[in-house]
């Protein structure tokens, strides 16, 4: 019988069929936020965490990204890394903190340590976990409770989700970028395009990604309202994973290779629905509204909330435009920025900066804008600094912070204030999502770069 | 957890698109320990923001189930967006369709989530516009009454039995210890 990538991930993970499935867990990825009520959990019922081995943690979403001699300034957040810390200690399980040199976004750490690996299986208390699906692992986020379940037995509960193919056709224009594809799958399909479904992504666009570019196309799968995203294992994975830190070595190299080769969907497998995009017609993207839908080219210009046929699309358009100060109309390059923020688990990786550094190079932030790089690991910032791409940001008017989620999701001090505008390279626009009353736009790390050169943005394609 | 059949009570209405969990609870309010203490924080940005928003409404002050939109709950897995729909005293949401996380804290945290077609939740923010009109939801029957009109729901089997019966998931897994130890050692 022919399968999908995910069929033979699925299955070969199953411990018992029931009413449900029960899923066996092959990495359990923790962080500070949504991790503390699952270990008092476990606690409260004398039960111990089954497999600290298959169990990791970091310090991301609420850690400061600058003087970090100093400590964690805000009690709660302070308690809330204690508490992980403690917990780390009481039930032996590795974790990366504050000072480690493999600190940073839980998302960027696993890949770049060797521990995403294709075939396993992969959850974390967090959303964005479906950035692990670019190895070809089935990788998705929990909430508190199941984390608990995880930690208590290494397996979860699941209802087989439904599979769809995105056929990604033709190729990638130059200075379009993944995250332009992505953004540009989720204003064509919906928020909810997703919902209940593992989404495959497919075709030679996709193949011809690096491993960088595939964890941002992943990463959104969320925001498509996918359960987790795809991609099949080939030799761009397999030359990403090898001598990584936690990859197997050896023989179990070569025997891991050999099992990741047959990974990929057979040829007629079947899905449960299709869709598909044409990379070819695709534009540098920009969002204007309040989800990550709401997104045009660069080229566009804000939509009348009228121009929607769907009466729930007009009321969510009106709600975004006077959330956003938008007047319909507006050439997107004629909107001014207030605040850029690379960083976050879509795009700061190292492949991430030196795109936009290449491009900053030689050129200034404009007079009244505030530019963060925010990189998503210490190893990549240790990385990006052995290339001197440091010294471009700085130059540039650049802030060069230490790693963390940030500005993506302000649960640090990195807040954008109330009003203001911020191009993002992260992956939510929602609103209060960078602080109450920011307004994000959502871009491309290049597009991010251009826009803080310009004070508003700008087309990158024939930009320099 | 506290087994969940049926809910009787008032309402409060949301009929937007793609709620997202940010909205329900800001990250702001994610830096606690504990798992209560969230319902007075609930859509905390909207309370502050709109003096007119319909939570704040003291006549809406008991309602017990929330009616929304499409696409509920979308966006972040926090959990916490749950304990404070629970917290602030919902024990049922009503809505055309739900985001898989937040479906998923739901039945874990013993919230009802009742899945209607768009008419019929749209026939329902009609009703909730009378801040004393309530609405009677049976888990049991898979039926919601409001006003004089009754809908039958559609429910997954084993999220029904699950509420029902208040179930300790980890409690029940830990059961399976033969079958996990047996999938370690192949």
């Amino acid at each position: 019988m022919t399968k999908t990538l995910f069929d033979k991930v699925w299955d070969s993970h199953v411990v018992v069929e029931a009413e449900r499935t029960l899923l066996y867990v092959d990495l359990h990825l923790v962080h500070e936020v949504t991790s503390p009520q699952a270990f008092a959990g476990l606690q409260e019922a004398g039960r111990t965490v089954r497999r600290p081995d298959l169990t990791f943690a970091t310090v991301d979403h609420a850690v400061p990204t600058e003087g970090r001699s100093l400590g964690i300034r805000d009690p709660l957040s302070k308690k809330q890394v204690d508490t992980l810390r403690q917990n780390c200690a009481n039930h032996g399980v590795e974790l990366f903190d504050i000072d480690d040199p493999r600190q940073g976004i839980v998302h960027v750490v696993g890949p770049e340590l060797g521990l995403t690996q294709p075939g396993s299986v992969i959850v974390c208390g967090d959303s964005h976990t479906s950035t692990h699906g670019a190895f070809g692992a089935l990788a998705f986020g929990i909430g508190t409770s199941e984390v608990e379940h995880v930690l208590a037995t290494q397996t979860l509960w699941q209802a087989r989700p439904k599979t769809m193919a995105l056929e990604v056709e033709g190729h990638l224009p130059t200075g379009v970028s993944a995250k332009d594809l992505i953004l540009g799958i989720i204003a064509t399909h919906g928020v909810g395009m997703g919902r209940g479904h593992v989404i495959e992504y497919r075709g030679k666009a996709v193949e011809s990604l690096s491993m960088e570019e595939r964890m941002t196309v992943a990463n959104m799968s969320i925001e498509a309202g996918a359960r987790a995203g795809m991609i099949a294992p080939d030799q761009t994975t397999i030359s990403y994973l090898e001598g990584k830190p936690r990859s197997p070595a050896g023989t179990d190299w070569d025997e891991a290779v050999a099992r990741w080769s047959e990974l990929a969907t057979d040829p007629g497998a079947e899905f449960d629905s299709v869709k598909s995009v044409d990379a070819s017609s695709l534009e540098p993207h920009v969002t204007w509204g309040i989800n990550p839908g709401q997104a045009t080219s660069i080229n566009g210009e804000v939509p009348s909330p009228d121009s929607f046929d769907d009466p729930v699309q007009r009321e969510t358009a009106s709600r975004a435009l006077e959330y956003m100060g938008l007047a319909a109309g507006t050439a997107i390059s004629d909107i001014p920025i207030d605040h850029v923020f690379i960083g976050s688990c879509t795009n700061s990786r190292l492949e991430d900066l030196r795109k936009a550094a290449r491009l900053l190079n030689g050129h200034s932030v404009k007079s009244g804008v505030s530019a963060v790089v925010v990189p998503g690991s210490m190893q990549v910032k240790a990385a990006a600094e052995a290339e001197g791409l440091d010294k471009t940001f700085k130059a540039a008017g650049f802030a060069w912070r230490d790693a963390g989620c940030s500005s993506c999701l302000a649960m640090n001090p990195d807040v954008i204030p109330a009003g203001e505008r911020c191009a993002s390279t992260s992956n939510r626009n929602y609103e209060g999502r960078q602080g109450k009353g920011a307004r994000t736009h959502l871009v491309s790390p290049e597009m991010a770069v251009a826009a803080a050169v310009e004070g508003h943005f700008v087309d990158v394609r024939n930009w320099e | 957890m506290k087994p969940v059949d049926t809910v009787a009570g008032t309402m409060v209405s949301l009929p937007q698109a793609d709620i997202d969990t940010d909205q329900i609870i800001p990250q702001k309010h994610l830096k606690r320990i504990e798992r209560t203490g969230y319902g007075e924080f609930l859509f905390d940005y909207w309370a502050n923001d709109q003096p007119d928003f319909t939570l704040n409404d003291p006549a809406r002050a008991k309602a017990k189930a929330l009616i929304t939109g499409p696409n509920f709950g979308c966006g972040s897995s926090r959990e916490h967006a749950v304990w404070a729909i629970r917290d602030r005293g919902f024990e049922v949401v009503v809505g055309p369709s739900f985001a898989d996380i937040f479906s998923g804290n739901a039945v874990n945290n013993g919230l009802l989530l009742v899945q209607l077609p768009e008419a019929a939740v749209n026939e329902l923010h009609d009703i909730a516009i009378d801040p004393d009109a309530t609405v009677h939801v049976s888990l049991e029957d898979q039926e919601v009454r409001a006003g004089d009109r009754v809908w039958k729901f559609e429910i997954d089997p084993e999220v029904k039995r699950r509420l029902l019966a208040g179930l300790d998931m980890v409690g029940v897994t830990l059961e399976y210890e033969d079958a996990i130890s047996a999938y370690e050692r192949q």
